[in-house]
């Protein structure tokens, strides 16, 4: 029996409805056990990540910081893009990194032969970057004021789209090895993205990869993405690409004194 | 699997709900998931036990009650209720829909003694 309301499909239809709705008939709620009470929380599961998020969204205000938290399955190219970006920006804004990955510091390394600072986040068994860490990463890294921030999260097309960074955008990045139908698989992730960049454009001749049919699923998640065709290979794109952030790019406030 | 971080974050609130309400167990946990949530009850509840073990809310029984996924019809221009995030508007088809809510979170109360 269903504990709330008492209707008998508690565990076979979870979604059944309970006493939200005054009129059913099922709505009388079951009476407590003698010796227990009802404590009312109406608080959000992800509330401390968010706490830490919007720490973060004040620390890189403060800072004219512009975080863009790159977001894809493993292996869509997002490290190759973005030491790509990250070249194409030199002598024009300044760049760092803050690469998450279950194990290893590989991909930072990789940023930091740019010349731009980055720093690795290893969350071991966890699939995602949470709040807190990147607030921790941020603060090791210390970039220079008005820089981009690459927040480069763990390579899934899943739970990294449920944890707000504190980012001022997510982009999801999505080669052309991959299938056009992932928009449609994984419909959560493609509808947070402000940004769809559909990576490794050169190999187009040589896949069966139907751009067009690529963005109407997108679109049928988030209505109006906006889609840039990009190539860390062969640099198509990037100056899109580097546009889309510089509108982006959050006027410094200037701080009462 | 972010629903065994989801289930810690919860086993943090209660926690802390339980030194602020001063209770020392908990009998339910009554959870409020939208039905657009970035999350699956079934994997939830598989992770709630193993995730409330040495806390107060140890062998506490989970109730998850689904609230509706709201959505605006670009096809239509109408507020309309979905049941699943790529379901197309129930009054004109269209699948040029937008979440507006129904992906919320939330622990809505606990049963304790």
């Amino acid at each position: 029996m269903c504990t709330t309301c008492g209707c008998g499909n508690g565990r076979d239809d979870p979604e059944h409805r309970h006493a939200a709705n005054p009129l059913a008939p099922w709505s009388a709620p079951a009476p407590l056990d003698q010796g227990t009470r009802l404590v009312s929380l109406e608080v959000d599961v992800l509330e401390k990540n968010d706490r830490y998020a919007a720490a973060n969204r004040t620390a890189f205000a403060a800072q004219a910081i512009q975080a863009i938290n790159v977001m894809s399955s493993p292996g869509s190219g997002k490290t190759s893009l973005l030491v790509r970006t990250i070249e194409a920006m030199r002598g024009a804004r300044p760049a760092a990194v803050i690469e998450g990955d279950q194990e290893t510091a590989r991909d930072a390394e990789r940023i930091r032969a740019t010349g731009a600072p980055a720093t690795q986040i290893n969350t071991g068994k966890g699939c995602h970057l949470d709040a807190q860490a990147v607030g921790r990463a941020f603060a090791t890294l210390a970039p220079a004021a008005g820089s981009v921030l690459f927040i480069e999260n763990v390579g899934n097309l899943v739970c990294p789209a449920a944890f707000d960074l504190g980012e001022a955008a997510k982009v999801v990045v999505l080669s052309v090895t991959e299938g056009e139908d992932k928009p449609l698989k994984y419909p959560e992730m493609f509808r947070v993205a402000s940004l769809l960049l559909l990576n490794k454009a050169d190999l187009l001749p040589y896949v069966d990869f139907d751009v067009e049919f690529a963005l109407q699923c997108a679109r049928r998640v988030n209505p109006g993405l906006p889609a840039i065709l990009t190539s860390a290979k062969t640099g198509v794109g990037i100056d899109e690409w580097l546009d889309w952030i510089e509108r982006g790019r959050t006027p410094r406030v200037a701080v009462a004194r | 699997m972010h629903e065994m971080s989801l289930c810690q974050s919860i086993a943090e609130l209660i926690e802390a709900a339980a030194i602020r309400e001063r209770f020392q167990r908990v009998r339910t946990v009554t959870l409020e998931i939208g039905r657009l949530a970035a999350v699956e009850p079934e994997a939830l509840e598989f992770c709630f036990d193993a995730a409330m073990r040495g806390g107060c809310a140890e062998g506490a029984r989970l109730e998850i009650v689904a609230t509706d996924g709201r959505a605006w019809c670009l096809g239509c221009s109408r507020e309309i209720l979905l049941s699943r995030p790529l379901d197309p508007c129930p009054h004109c088809g269209s699948g040029q829909v937008q979440v507006t809510g129904g992906t919320q979170m939330r622990i809505k109360e606990l049963e304790v003694e």
